[in-house]
């Protein structure tokens, strides 16, 4: 194998890596779940695009012939992922979970649980 | 109706089909594809009366375009959620906003929440009964949210109506 596909495959690899630790550092850091949520919806798929691309190349170079089923799992990922984050966000708007104090405009959760258009900040303390 | 249409409905579904199967089995002989071209013909014919009518692309280029843009900011979102993550927390600020959606099909609605989702720093978390409006998570609110509600306004939401020209 020659030495810049080494390079190569070995600097998607850290890329990725990397990426994939900090989306779950995210997940320990951030303190409410809508927060969270953004830590593996993002990250993991530069993440996981990184160490697919690089299995991709490596495969390639091994086998001698192009191998792309790597990227379906790619497409999968970014067919999947936006669903899953809104449905967890849709259910810890139901069961009430915590928000981080300094979120703002959190009365927004009242309207957005009940699928209603948002109300003014005004009215919806009036209806509290 | 001609005869190939009622026998191949959504050809680019089925030419989906028969490339993700010839993916998944890393293989172009002649035995894939013909049964890749068989499950290509059969699947859309089986789900056809499960189909919601959807607004089509009208204009393919401008998808492809797209695409890429929101591949790119998905990278940038990447950077950007990274150093934030790693960063003081004291700089995160969260918040809620509702955004007015001029879009009024499912289709495009669906794509435009998925990409807030993809994109730097929003989750959408839930759409108005309406579809009037979209409510969005922000991982680092701007001082004014009215920027925030424009950029998605801007950037996404006017690319996908001109794709689907409506």
């Amino acid at each position: 194998m020659s030495f810049w596909v080494e390079v190569t495959v070995s600097v998607l690899l850290l890329i990725g890596g990397t990426f994939v630790l900090v989306g779950s550092i995210g997940l320990l850091r951030l303190k409410d779940i809508y927060c969270r949520l953004h830590g593996p919806t993002k990250a993991t798929t530069v993440g996981l695009g990184g160490i697919l691309i690089g299995s991709v190349i490596y495969m390639s170079h091994l086998h001698g012939y192009l191998t792309l089923h790597e990227l379906l799992i790619t497409l999968f990922l970014v067919i999947t992922a936006p669903v899953t984050a809104m449905i967890l966000a849709k259910v810890a708007m139901h069961h009430r979970a915590k928000m981080m104090d300094k979120t703002r405009n959190q009365h927004m959760v009242i309207t957005a649980r009940a699928q209603r258009p948002p109300e003014t900040e005004n009215e919806a303390d009036d209806t509290k | 109706m001609s005869m190939l249409s009622r026998i191949i409905p959504k050809p680019v579904t089925s030419f989906l089909l028969l490339v993700v199967w010839l993916m998944l089995n890393v293989s172009v002989s002649p035995g894939h594809i013909l049964l890749g071209a068989v499950f290509a013909i059969i699947i859309p014919l089986l789900c056809a009366p499960l189909q919601i009518p959807q607004p089509k692309v009208k204009r393919p280029f401008r998808a492809v375009r797209y695409v890429l843009m929101v591949a790119g900011d998905i990278i940038v979102a990447n950077v950007q959620v990274a150093i934030l993550v790693i960063g003081p927390m004291r700089r995160i600020k969260p918040g809620f906003i509702a955004v007015p959606l001029d879009l009024e099909e499912d289709f495009p609605i669906t794509i435009l929440a998925n990409t807030v989702t993809m994109t730097p720093g929003t989750l959408s978390a839930e759409l108005s009964k309406d579809k009037n409006w979209l409510y969005v998570h922000v991982l680092s609110m701007p001082d004014d949210e009215q920027e925030i509600i424009s950029l998605i306004k801007q950037r996404y939401e006017l690319a996908i109506r001109e794709i689907f020209k409506c």
